[in-house]
């Protein structure tokens, strides 16, 4: 490891990053925008061609802003899960709640009137329907996982139940998508396929408000989060609360999952793989820095995934459940090779 | 003299148990009354299911007790906030930990959470307490490594140097020498003992290590199944046999001439004399294989221990025969009974 204590150094070169990635994601797509240009439309001067600026403005920024606020969310949610269970493999959609948020999504999508593409133009209550939708569904899969967890001590054990479990809310989706038209299990489909672009510019404001509220509440937990590294029974001895912790823990996951499935669709990978980079960057798990860094971390390769998104040379746009397992699943398969040698595992 | 003891935790017609499901209660031991003494290690010694990790959930307050109350420092367990329990109470448990990615300092520093703030920064008064106690318990060498290139001692000194940077008068652990090597086990003994002594912690641990126990602790809580809690220092519980009765089994004794359990003293009677050391193992050897070692008789083999390469054996016919090493005397013994 190269960053081994050096803390601050991850912080610059991370927010570097962060930096560079956003630029290029407004820069390239399957129409190449000239730096240039992109400094013009975004400082309010006339583009050289029209169609720029309503790209980038329409398009790239919205898509680039829910990027980074989607991959700190699902990072951040991933963080939560792996220290409230204490198993490094934990997260939103191996534990089946991106699949409780997805249901949540397809009950209000299939049979309550379509996605947010035909809502456009409603209030905020109709966004609030599908997160709230969504909540309800992560927490109800969160809620039998934390049931299975007082049940069942292996770890194991528990991510095999959560994966069931993740089975059986999909099967109920398919007998929702069975008995709807076929214009809303289309919808639905490609909701499904994972999408940062889906978010509009006038939705914007309220996915961030959803997600923001979730990340505000997870810089919150940063101190009982460390104490449980130790177990509950030694947190609870430091003076953390065990039981509300836990819930806090698990209504900012949920939160976080549901507002990023409702908005962008089902996301695999990410809130699983961030947390070990962002550790084996730091080289610690003391959530002080760590939490931090995974969230800037999430943004950076959420910011990936929708540049890798586009095939270059091409005008296609590669689906993003497509893509986040090309960078998620190597870090995982490295995690689990190297786990005698990697210190957070011992 | 006894008045001078300051009792920090007292138990008053105590029960401990589970509450199973339905709400029955089972209840395994009631009436327990108890005295922890500051500046003493107490040791809490008995078989497996004998309730030592009941009792000691329970004095921890992560187990609701059954009857009877605790009093914490003349306040009634029940009354604490969980802050206050914090400052109060500092624990060591054989819980696994997920803490391998930290170093030695943070998880210490952890300790200082009941008087940190909401984001738990440090303050130049937590960061001194921390070093103090990192040294206390003698690992301030290995702060910035991290937990998991520590050894399993080591990392039992850190979990002892949380609880000290937790400052408070009590410390509870649950058997903090089971996976200790030998010598991890002593030093951890003797830093509880020199933090008993130096610092008045009151240090209750529950172990299955009895000669660790007889050597360093100054009370005994003894807990057996089907019996009360019986309390006093080692050696009057040994002398007077109470010891020995909480772990003879079939076949297991207690011998209070070596302070050791022992397989059931065998009755074929062997001399042995002379040198005390060379005695002490022909003994030793003489025990394992069968016989007793005892005073010498006319009427018996014995054993003269001129020197550990100078040993010699008498036959009642009065043959002798001389052996050079422990392991000819067991030998040549055992062909002659044969």
């Amino acid at each position: 490891m190269v960053f081994t204590r050096n803390k601050s150094y991850v912080y610059v070169l991370l927010t570097a990053l962060l930096v560079v990635l956003f630029v290029i994601s407004l820069v390239y797509g399957s129409v190449s925008i000239p730096l240039g240009e992109v400094w013009n439309i975004l400082t309010g001067q006339d583009a050289e061609r029209a169609a720029w600026g309503h790209i980038l403005l329409q398009s790239r920024l919205p898509q680039s802003c829910t990027a980074i606020l989607a991959g700190a969310a699902l990072a951040g949610s991933g963080l939560l899960l792996q220290t409230l269970f204490k198993n490094p493999l934990a997260g939103p959609s191996i534990l089946g709640i991106t699949d409780g948020a997805n249901l949540g999504v397809a009950a209000v999508m299939l049979y309550f009137g379509g996605s947010f593409g035909q809502m456009t133009g409603l209030a905020i209550n109709a966004y609030l329907t599908i997160v709230l939708a969504a909540f309800v569904g992560a927490s109800a899969v969160l809620g039998v996982i934390i049931f299975f967890s007082t049940k069942v001590k292996s770890n194991v054990i528990l991510l095999i139940i959560g994966i069931m479990v993740g089975y059986l809310v999909s099967s109920v989706i398919s007998i929702l998508n069975y008995y709807a038209s076929a214009d809303k299990v289309h919808a639905f489909v490609m909701w499904g396929l994972g999408n940062f672009s889906g978010v509009s510019r006038e939705q914007l404001p309220y996915f961030a408000l959803f997600s923001l509220s979730g990340l505000f509440i997870a810089l919150l937990l940063i101190k009982p989060l460390n104490a449980l590294l130790l177990g509950e029974m030694y947190a609870a001895n430091l003076g953390v609360k065990i039981k509300r912790t836990r819930f806090l823990i698990l209504f900012c996951t949920g939160l976080l999952a549901a507002s990023v499935t409702a908005f962008c669709g089902p996301i695999s990978f990410i809130g699983l793989a961030v947390p070990h980079i962002a550790r084996l960057m730091l080289g610690s798990s003391n959530h002080n820095s760590l939490l931090p860094v995974t969230l800037i971390a999430g943004s950076c390769v959420a910011l990936l995934c929708t540049i890798l998104m586009v095939v270059p040379g091409s005008n296609t746009i590669l689906p993003l459940n497509a893509v986040t397992p090309l960078l998620g699943a190597p870090v995982i398969i490295y995690v689990l090779l190297n786990r005698k040698s990697i210190q957070y595992f011992n | 003299m006894f008045e001078t003891r300051q009792a920090v935790i007292e138990t008053k017609e105590l029960g401990i148990g589970y509450t199973l499901k339905g709400g029955k209660q089972k209840l395994v031991h009631g009436g327990l009354n108890l005295r922890l003494y500051a500046g003493e290690v107490t040791c809490l010694l008995g078989l497996n299911g004998a309730g030592k990790s009941t009792l000691l959930r329970t004095l921890c307050g992560f187990q609701k007790a059954l009857a009877g109350e605790i009093y914490l420092q003349g306040k009634r367990l029940d009354l604490f906030s969980s802050l206050d329990f914090s400052l109060a109470v500092g624990v060591v448990l054989t819980e696994k930990t997920n803490a391998g990615g930290i170093t030695a300092y943070e998880l210490v520093s952890f300790g200082r959470h009941p008087y940190t703030g909401f984001f738990g920064r440090l303050r130049e008064e937590d960061h001194r307490v921390i070093q103090e106690a990192l040294e206390s318990a003698g690992i301030a060498h290995k702060a910035h490594n991290r937990v998991a290139e520590l050894s399993d001692g080591e990392k039992q000194k850190v979990m002892i140097a949380k609880a000290l940077a937790q400052q408070c008068p009590i410390i509870l652990l649950d058997e903090p020498t089971a996976f200790l090597d030998v010598t991890s086990r002593i030093e951890t003994m003797v830093l509880l003992r020199k933090l008993a002594v130096e610092q008045n912690k009151a240090i209750l641990l529950s172990t299955h290590d009895m000669d660790m126990a007889i050597q360093m602790g100054d009370c005994f809580w003894l807990l057996d199944k089907e019996r009360s809690v019986k309390c006093g220092i080692p050696e009057d519980l040994i002398l007077n046999g109470t010891f020995g009765s909480f772990f003879e089994k079939d076949g297991i004794l207690f011998d209070p001439t070596t302070g050791k359990l022992n397989v059931e003293v065998p009755t074929d009677c062997i001399g042995v004399e002379g040198d005390f050391i060379t005695s002490y193992w022909v003994g030793n050897a003489l025990l394992r294989n069968g016989y007793r070692p005892a005073d010498v008789h006319k009427d018996r083999i014995h054993v003269v221990c001129n020197s550990p390469a100078d040993l010699r054996i008498n036959y009642p016919s009065g043959q002798e025969e001389t052996a050079k090493t422990v392991f000819e005397v067991i030998q040549l013994i055992k062909t002659k009974d044969k």
